[in-house]
């Protein structure tokens, strides 16, 4: 057992801490902290930043412009970034098609789409979920019925995260009708300017833009978009949905950033003389916290080895995505806590005489981010799911 | 012993639930929320014409003289329909504070019982908590009038106020119990600053600010008004619990339906026997917070400490049960309960405006243990 850093790694470390210093701008840090994504043009701006720099791809391969990164060091990486409140990458074009592509892919896609990821030029988000297909995916009925050299395809997809901003959009569609539902549905890639596709707001309780139904009337998809083979789409999702568990890895370690948000927030409060901070309840609270985080962190490191070393990690990815959810409904709660009665200040109301109305600091977003987490444990497969996924995978059941 | 409402409690319970069927369904609701201030305006004057805004106002003072039972019969249907109106902060808590018999007391009393006027209590400031003895500002009196001077950080439904019911330390210093008075302070009073703030719950609060305010009118004797608040603020809480139980109990039927309704796999979702023992567990919150509420609520007010500690304990495990019945609500509905559009995610963001209105779980953990 060998649990400390190599002094390669520590150069490393010190390359990106150098990297990151002073580098994200002052107004996205508290978002940040809070959990939420950064608007869209904000996150154009840092993954160019970061492709600029090399590192636009820290889980790929080099060979496909990635970093070529030892867990170790992505771990590092991740770690800086979130000391740095700098944002997570949007992990839709990183973290879930493009592994697709460069593994299923042909050669022409691999071209065509890869580059564009990382340079940010492209936004790709997920066409999976349907009304009638959210837990159980495989209940899906979008079709894809093939006319020629194109496939035409019909349906409402659901859920459909920042399609409102995104160039293109990863579609599973059913193309022929088998006896499993596993079987028949295929993986397509499409232009979000193609005629037929229409995208519609779905308001959520944290009053930010972040979703949409999709609809798909008529839509003609050449069929060099459609990747690996015919019918297969079910298992190159299910690389997918491995692969999004493996990103809320990535994601855990910035609940780092929310602890120093708890911090900053309850040592500003003061109650009769004493900081909250100081106050053995709240105290106690907050380390009981930051207890779960660094248990979590070290569940993270150890998947993050077992990747090192080659070795399968099972169930974990589902154990670590079930823990974040919590930590990240728990952390952004006891911040909501921590900032006492003002945090119901959610919006300022306009047309005050006496001057322009100030909230508090912190205001809307740590309440918009405890509200937000509320999503985490449904998103990505729901925490129902996922114990159902491990008591299947870790035990047989 | 009963813990049901009598006949006429009952009757009070389904007007004021017709009263939120018919204004608040779904459509409507948004309406009402997005600030339509001439459609505020007529609820508020239904429900005054009803005479529901009496309700707590003691007879002897023009008022309807309810018991805390007709109370919550009222606030359990307004939080079963989140009806999001100011109505235990103007109609329960500032009639509690108003009762020193005073013709200016009076005067606020015709107009909260005739809806012509919205009152809201200012006690919680930067350093105080949710601590009431806690009162920075201050009333000195100047050539026979009082001159206010600080800050209120947070006037729970203190948006739509008319009036500011507002603790002011005429003696004593910033954390002693004596000391405390009250004062009544028109919202367009010269010296008063008034911030507004939308809250996630449709609720809308404030922040005041008293720059040398000159002719706030006293409201009780002077240096003790403590306990009158402390009680008035329990009943407050106290009409808080019937209106969390009564939305806890109709998110609890509506994931029930949504359970039986919503198929995977092939089959009712509510046929999973792990989100059976979730609607099972949220049904026992509502039993607990329902039982604990109503017996808080039987002696909310009274002048002994056995009464204060039964509303702090039932605060905290009626607000504790809420927000889980909220966050299960939520998550049984998966993305749906993350929506906008279901009603699901208004009860979870009112269940959790109403656990820190009036004092945090963990405020009122520490006063029962106190």
């Amino acid at each position: 057992m060998e649990l400390n850093f190599e002094a390669a790694d520590i150069a490393f470390r010190d390359e990106v801490r150098d990297f990151f210093a002073g580098s994200i701008p002052e107004d996205w840090r508290t978002r940040v902290r809070a959990g939420l994504r950064l608007n869209p043009e904000e996150l154009i701006h840092y993954q160019k930043m970061l492709a600029e720099r090399g590192w636009g791809a820290p889980t790929w391969p080099v060979e496909y412009g990635g970093t070529g990164w030892s867990p170790v060091q992505q771990y590092i990486f991740w770690s800086e970034a979130a000391r740095a409140d700098a944002p997570a990458q949007f992990h839709q074009g990183l973290e879930l098609i493009g592994p697709i592509i460069f593994t299923y892919g042909t050669p022409e896609q691999k071209d065509k789409y890869l580059p564009r990821i990382i340079s940010a030029d492209d936004w790709w988000c997920q066409g999976y979920s349907e009304p009638g297909a959210g837990s159980d995916l495989a209940a899906l009925k979008t079709t894809a019925i093939k006319d020629g050299d194109h496939y035409v395809l019909n349906g409402q997809k659901m859920w459909t995260s920042y399609a409102h901003v995104a160039s293109h959009v990863f579609v599973l569609a059913r193309s022929s009708q088998e006896e499993k539902r596993q079987r028949g549905i295929s993986l397509l890639l499409l232009d979000m300017e193609s005629p037929g596709i229409t995208v519609r707001k779905i308001p959520t309780m944290d009053e930010k833009y972040h979703t949409n139904d999709m609809f798909l009337d008529n839509v003609r998809v050449p069929v060099e978009n459609l990747i690996g083979e015919e019918g297969r789409g079910w298992e190159y999702g299910k690389v997918l949905l491995d692969r999004e568990r493996m990103v809320t890895a990535s994601v855990a370690i910035f609940l780092k950033q929310t602890i120093s948000a708890i911090r900053s927030a309850a040592a500003r409060r003061v109650i009769g003389n004493v900081p909250l901070i100081e106050q053995p309840g709240f105290r106690g609270k907050l380390a009981q916290f930051e207890i779960e985080v660094m248990a979590l962190q070290t569940m993270v490191l150890r998947l993050m080895a077992d990747a090192a070393n080659g070795a399968e990690s099972g169930s974990r990815g589902s154990m670590v995505k079930l823990r974040w959810s919590q930590l990240t409904q728990e952390g952004t709660a006891l911040w909501v806590e921590a900032l006492g009665p003002e945090a119901m200040h959610f919006e300022a109301m306009e047309g005050e005489a006496a001057g322009l109305p100030s909230l508090p600091a912190d205001m809307p977003y740590a309440m918009q981010g405890a509200l937000y987490a509320r999503v985490t444990s449904i998103y990505g497969g729901s925490s129902e799911i996922q114990h159902d996924i491990i008591a299947r995978r870790a035990f047989g059941l | 012993m009963d813990f049901n409402y009598n006949e006429e409690q009952q009757m009070l319970f389904d007007s004021v639930d017709r009263f939120g069927q018919q204004r608040f369904s779904q459509d409507k609701r948004r309406q009402a929320l997005a600030g339509d201030i001439a459609l505020n305006q007529k609820h508020w004057h239904e429900m005054a014409e009803l005479g529901w805004l009496m309700i707590a106002i003691p007879e002897e003072a023009g008022g309807l003289g309810g018991s805390m039972a007709d109370v919550m019969a009222i606030t359990e249907a307004m939080g079963k329909n989140l009806v999001h109106y100011p109505f235990v902060a103007t109609s329960i808590l500032a009639p509690a504070l108003l009762c020193d018999g005073s013709d200016a007391a009076n005067v606020v009393l015709d107009k909260i019982g005739s809806g012509e006027a919205k009152v809201a209590a200012a006690f919680l400031e930067a350093n105080s908590g949710y601590d009431l003895y806690r009162v920075g500002t201050t009333a000195s009196s100047q050539d026979g009038a009082y001159v206010l001077s600080g800050e209120k950080c947070h006037v729970e439904d203190g948006g739509d106020a008319d009036w500011y019911l507002v603790s002011a330390r005429t003696g004593g210093s910033d954390d002693e119990v004596e000391g405390i008075s009250l004062f009544l302070v028109p919202k367009d009073a010269p010296g008063l600053t008034v911030e507004r703030f939308r809250s996630i719950d449709g609720h809308r609060h404030a922040r005041l600010r008293f720059d040398q305010l000159r002719g706030a009118q006293r409201i009780g004797e002077a240096d003790v008004a403590l306990p009158v608040i402390e009680r008035g603020v329990a009943k407050g809480i106290g009409a808080h619990l019937a209106e969390a139980i009564g939305s806890m109990e109709e998110v609890s039927r509506v994931t029930l339906e949504h359970l039986k309704t919503r198929e995977q796999f092939g089959r009712p979702i509510g046929s999973f026997q792990v989100l059976q023992h979730r609607i099972v567990d949220m049904k026992i919150a509502c039993e607990e917070a329902r039982s604990i509420g109503s017996f808080a609520n039987v002696h909310v007010g009274d002048e002994n400490s056995s009464a204060a500690q039964r509303i702090a304990a039932a605060k905290v495990r009626v607000s504790e049960c809420g927000i889980y019945v909220g966050k299960q609500a939520v998550q049984l509905h998966g993305g749906l309960g993350f929506s906008d559009e279901l009603i699901v995610s208004h009860h979870f963001k009112r269940l959790y405006g109403l656990s820190v209105a009036y004092g945090s779980i963990d405020h009122h953990r520490k006063r029962y243990a106190e």
